[in-house]
């Protein structure tokens, strides 16, 4: 039942010698090159991004950050992802229970539409959007004449949002709860438990902290999203503006230091959601650990 | 409590699982459904939980009389026991075992130091009390499975269904668990079906065996009756080691590989396939022919390893033929490897028709 292994945390601590292993200095040429691209391609700019945003000193770049147009991007880009993610992580929840635990017509297909978002470029995720809701689109005139907004306006950048992060929570659940089969919840009904009472107590502990990665990588998706939203909201400054689009606009104006402090905001939340995936890892196999003890 | 399953029939796809199957378990009883991988006995086994459902409009399932086709798993109160365990990985053991009076609803459910005895006593009676506070996966499988028994038991069930129950476990576990069983089986005196595919597991621990193959059930009848009066050629060749010898009856005789024995059912004029199935101790050897119908063979292999002596002999006319003595037997015939013999029969099953 727990055989699981997660690659390669047990043996690092007492790594036998293997006569397959490499010799010690091309062991060592190969991290190096790792490190060398790591700090590159990623530590690199990611100083770069700070360096530039306090460049005129702390005082411009709080300046920059309190901007009524920031603060609204900031507001806008919150509610996004403070509406996409539960929906995704409703659907998310919903879809990998069913392709993991039952059998259906059209299973296949979910499986690979889910995929879809991923695999078609974000800008095209937007167009389809605009073709659909915009004015000239299928839908456009009903929408105009019953004073529905949704192109250039909040509900199609969410909309985008939900449908470009809409893999995320799926994709990282399924696999775990094939895994893990249906055993469990056999058992707890039989035990009298009903549909929702074996969710909540057996299903859900068991997909915890895969649900919690999935969520994260999720949010950061949704507050990060650019081609999509950018296609679908028309850019109107204060009102339809995500903090990606408004650094975009920013950097466009020469405003160098206003475009490095919106973006150091979203340098923050990456850093702050790689601390909570390795956390969640972290926890995940801590848990694994002393249960198998 | 008793269970009884009436015309049950189950397709998975097109593939029919069961046809046409009917089962009557009495109060108290312990059966053991024995048959094949893909005969049908753990669809059967979960038709009556209700964690399968019989096909749309054909059978019955009926606990203690009562009707139960069309009622949810969650409410038949049948404790189930899977072959994986099937615990709760996140929840202790305690936990696990208090589960099924945890869900209950708020006006039925225990108070909570009557569920701390409850739980208790149950790990009291699988000998585990020690464990309660430990995760599944801290539990060898013995003792897992012995938790999940614990857990099926929480809830007080109307009858025990054990899938497999013992196939995850090595042999000597096994064993232990299995006598384990029966105790414990005659101690609460629950109705109880067993599903296995080890014929041994099923002959010692029934009071009931019932064969299954290809989705019907071939025999029902005591461990003795199935073993010693097998209904059919499939039930012979199943349950119990046999030699199969390939020939034809004519007449009331019957020519099978090496033999030539009188064939005591209806004289065939025409001469019809037959083969003839011998227990391997039910075969003697003598240093030369003795009369009686029987035939030459050589020793190439002996296994003196247990209570009886298992020998390993060729025809003279090619077959593989396998032997069991007595140890006694056996020291008084002194075999050699090489060594030429005579094979005969005490007793033979012929059975007629086309191979099944």
């Amino acid at each position: 039942m727990f055989q699981r292994k997660s690659p390669g945390t047990w043996q690092t601590a007492n790594r036998p010698v293997l006569a397959t292993t490499e010799p010690t200095l091309i062991r060592y040429l190969l991290a190096g090159v790792a490190m060398l691209f790591v700090t590159l391609f990623l530590l690199a700019p990611l100083a770069a991004v700070f360096a530039q945003a306090f460049s005129e000193g702390i005082a411009v770049y709080w300046a920059a950050l309190r901007d009524a147009d920031t603060l609204a991007s900031l507001h806008l880009t919150l509610m996004t992802a403070a509406i996409a993610v539960p929906l995704n992580l409703v659907f998310g929840v919903a879809a990998s229970w069913s392709i993991a635990k039952f059998e259906f017509l059209g299973k296949s297909l979910l499986t690979t539409l889910i995929d879809l978002p991923f695999a078609v470029s974000p800008v095209i995720s937007g167009i389809i959007y605009v073709l659909f809701f915009g004015l000239h689109g299928y839908l456009g005139p009903w929408l105009a004449a019953h004073n529905i907004e949704i192109i250039f306006a909040v509900p199609g950048i969410v909309l985008a949002t939900v449908f470009v992060t809409f893999p995320f929570i799926a994709r990282e659940l399924i696999p775990l709860m094939q895994a893990q089969g249906t055993e469990e919840e056999e058992a707890a009904l039989s035990l009298g438990a009903g549909g929702w009472q074996t969710f909540l107590r057996v299903t859900l502990p068991n997909i915890k902290w895969g649900l919690l990665y999935g969520v994260i990588l999720c949010n950061a998706r949704a507050m990060g999203e650019f081609g999509a939203v950018s296609v679908i909201s028309g850019h109107i400054r204060g009102l339809t503006n995500t903090v990606p689009l408004h650094v975009e606009i920013l950097y466009n104006e020469y405003n160098f230091v206003g475009a490095f402090a919106v973006a150091s905001l979203l340098t923050i939340l990456a850093l702050i959601t790689l601390v909570v995936k390795s956390f969640a890892e972290w926890k995940f196999k801590q848990e694994l650990h002393a249960i198998r003890m | 409590m008793s269970i009884e399953a009436r015309h049950i029939t189950k397709h998975f796809g097109a593939f029919a699982v069961l046809k046409d199957v009917s089962l009557h378990v009495a109060t108290g009883e312990l059966i053991a459904l024995l048959g094949p991988s893909g005969s049908g006995k753990t669809t059967l086994l979960r038709i009556i939980s209700g964690l399968e459902v019989p096909d749309q409009g054909s059978g019955q399932i009926l606990l203690h009389d009562e009707d139960v086709t069309n009622r949810h798993v969650s409410m038949r109160r049948v404790g189930f026991v899977f072959q994986h365990y099937a615990l709760f990985r996140h929840m202790t053991v305690f936990k696990n075992v208090a589960f099924g009076l945890q869900v209950r609803p708020r006006k039925l459910r225990p108070t909570k130091r009557q569920i701390r005895e409850k739980v208790h006593e149950l790990l009291k009676l699988v000998q585990l009390e020690w464990l309660a506070e430990r995760y599944p996966a801290q539990l060898s499988g013995g003792q897992r499975q012995r938790i999940a028994l614990a857990r099926a038991l929480a809830i007080e069930p109307k009858v025990l269904l054990l899938d497999e129950p013992f196939g995850a476990l090595d042999a000597k576990t096994r064993q232990e668990l299995r006598r384990w069983l029966r105790r414990l089986h005659s101690e609460l005196n629950v109705t109880s079906v067993l599903v296995t595919h080890d014929q041994e597991e099923a002959l010692e621990v029934a009071d009931r065996v019932v064969i299954t193959n290809a989705g019907r059930i071939e025999q029902v009848g005591t461990p003795e009756e199935v073993f010693h009066h097998p209904a059919n050629e499939f039930v012979m060749n199943f349950v119990g080691h046999v030699n199969v010898f390939h020939g034809r009856v004519e007449g009331d005789r019957a020519f099978l590989g090496p033999l030539e024995v009188e064939y005591s059912g209806q004289p065939q004029t025409i001469a019809q396939p037959a083969r003839g199935l011998v227990r391997p101790y039910d075969l003697d050897i003598d240093r030369q022919a003795n009369g009686k119908s029987g035939f030459s063979a050589t020793v190439q292999h002996v296994n003196a390893a247990g209570p009886h002596v298992k020998i390993d002999l060729l025809a003279d006319s090619g077959e593989p033929v396998h032997v069991e003595l007595t140890q006694e037997r056996f020291r008084t015939l002194r075999l050699t490897l090489g060594e030429s013999v005579f094979v005969c029969p005490r007793e033979i099953n012929v059975f007629l028709g086309g191979q099944r």
